[in-house]
């Protein structure tokens, strides 16, 4: 019967890729009604219902664009490195549980495609290699704009790493695991946002950085570096950059949902719903954002990385460490 | 370092509060109604004398206003007025031959409309006549010419001017009553 267990697999990574894909596409479009609506306009709101088909509008424009690669640019590398942002955000998903599970045909088919004991080093590490997208993005493409914007993307991303995985400490602390399985269940009686606020505060913004979304879009910054380090790709190189730009939104967000929101646990709805539920409350907070704050210059962003949440990252890990043993 | 240090906690707060604010800000935005006028469906009603597709127009006799005397066509910015003068059989009157404006040219200036002296041409509020073809935007006399005065309905530029064309001296509006040579009362 092993048979039947590959093809349960393979059909679930079918579904999850499509649905995180599609999903992502349509943050696209959600993003730009908001972020309209937060300036009071209406966004796009022509093509379908309410401006639905606009993505596929969008991909099929996309699609058409020719696919330029700069003269003196390092083509090999040029060419792989939106692969390695869309692939490093797809793969982080692999370890998070998105619902409880059902019985098929006699079988436990378990909501996630694989329990790792150190799911949540895992995540950690895969985010950072989205780095190297940004960065050899840069690199390659013989281009000032894009050299500048993987510099900046590169130092950015590797601070902010810093305090995502700190905030993260006090999580496993109180889980007592890495799996992202047994996070999830030690937050069956309550979500760990109420007792970690602070941690979840930290772990947003890091996570802003991470998604180099604006307040932290400083590596693309459009203002001053035309685009940053995908200043010279065009076509579906480009698109490539841009979903997974917002499959990293999602998977972050599905990330919040698991450490900090108790993940698909919820009553009444059944846990996918209320997984999709909480994963989106993450992408709706950057996107106020983006509406909300200005860019901050290069190194009031460093200096606040370094000098502001890594010390209270550091100090929430000692706080809840100390009312563990003394309540624990 | 004689700098004066900030004042860490009052510093803070300051931030704390800007983030908020601009948060809150942006909140009320998103719950407010949406500006946007949607343009196909909903067509703003522009004011009388906004600047669009040029006519020319006719005084109150039906006759053409415009006496081709090149005022537009010397005045226009992207000299997209051509015109030809000739002279009426009857009476001698100026006129335009043909009389063409390459609307792909025109900036809607108003600047014709101002030179004109006779208030032949006249800038309308319509701006809605897009084509896909770049030589239907030249508009030939037939197409500019209307039968009626535009903003000046009653305005007739012989009869202001005192030309004896029509009508007898003394006869035009504002005019003062020929001076009796033969009589010295004032
Ligand atoms: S509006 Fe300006 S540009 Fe257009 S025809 Fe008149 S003078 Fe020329
Ligand atoms: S439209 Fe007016 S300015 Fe132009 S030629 Fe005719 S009378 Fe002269």
């Amino acid at each position: 019967m092993w048979f039947l267990g590959f093809v349960i697999l393979l059909i679930k990574l079918a579904a999850v890729l499509g649905a995180l894909v599609l999903l992502a596409v349509y943050l696209v479009w959600i993003e730009r009604r908001l972020l309209a609506k937060f300036e009071t306009r209406l966004g796009p709101n022509r093509a379908g219902w309410h401006g639905a088909l606009q993505p596929f509008a969008d991909g099929v424009k996309i699609l058409l664009k020719e696919d330029l690669i700069p003269e003196g640019a390092d083509r090999f590398i040029f060419m792989m490195a939106p692969a390695v942002v869309a692939t490093s955000a797809l793969l982080l998903f692999v370890v998070v549980p998105f619902g409880e599970g059902f019985t098929l045909w006699g079988r436990r088919v378990p909501m996630l495609f694989t329990d790792l004991n150190v799911g949540l080093l895992y995540v950690v590490a895969i985010s950072t290699v989205a780095v190297y997208g940004v960065v050899l993005a840069g690199w390659s493409s013989n281009s000032l704009y894009s050299l500048l914007g993987g510099i900046r993307g590169a130092a950015q991303m590797i601070s902010y790493e810093l305090s995502l995985g700190l905030s993260l400490a006090p999580v496993v602390m109180m889980a007592g695991s890495f799996s992202l399985v047994d996070i999830v269940d030690a937050q069956a009686a309550y979500p760990f946002i109420l007792v970690q606020p602070v941690g979840f505060l930290i772990f947003l913004v890091s996570t802003m950085a991470e998604a180099h979304r604006l307040p932290f879009d400083i590596p693309e910054a459009e203002n001053e570096l035309m685009g940053g380090y995908h200043t010279e790709y065009s076509g579906m190189r480009f698109g490539l950059f841009f979903v997974g730009e917002y499959v990293n939104m999602l998977v972050l967000g599905s990330l919040a949902a698991v450490f900090f929101l108790g993940g698909w646990r919820g009553p009444l709805l059944p846990g996918v719903v209320w997984f999709v539920l909480k994963v989106l409350i993450v992408p709706f907070l950057l996107i106020w954002s983006r509406a909300a704050l200005p860019r901050p210059r290069y190194d009031q962003l460093m200096a606040f990385g370094w000098k502001c949440l890594i010390p209270v990252a550091l100090v929430n890990i000692i706080a809840t460490g100390g009312l563990m043993l003394l309540f624990g | 370092m004689t700098r004066n240090k900030p004042n860490i906690w009052k510093y803070s707060l300051s931030a704390v509060k800007g983030i908020y604010d601009a948060y809150a800000v942006s909140m009320i935005n998103f719950l407010r109604k949406p500006v946007t006028e949607e343009y196909p469906e909903y067509k703003r009603p522009l004011p009388e004398r906004s600047r669009g597709r040029i006519i020319l127009t006719r005084d109150p006799d039906g006759d053409e206003r415009c006496v081709a005397c090149y005022l537009c066509s010397a005045v226009c910015p992207t000299s997209c007025i051509s015109m030809e003068s000739a002279e009426r059989e009857e009476d001698g009157r100026r006129f335009a031959i043909w009389f063409r404006i390459n609307f792909a040219r025109c900036i809607y200036c108003g600047q014709c409309e101002e030179a004109c002296p006779t208030l032949a041409i006249q800038l309308t509020p319509d701006y809605e006549f897009c084509q896909y073809e770049v030589l239907d935007f030249v508009y030939e006399k037939e197409d500019l010419l209307v039968d009626h005065g535009g903003r000046h309905p009653d305005y007739n530029f012989y009869r202001h001017a005192g030309v004896t064309e029509k009508g007898d001296k003394g006869a035009h509006p504002d005019e003062e009553e020929p001076v009796n040579l033969k009589s010295n009362m004032p």
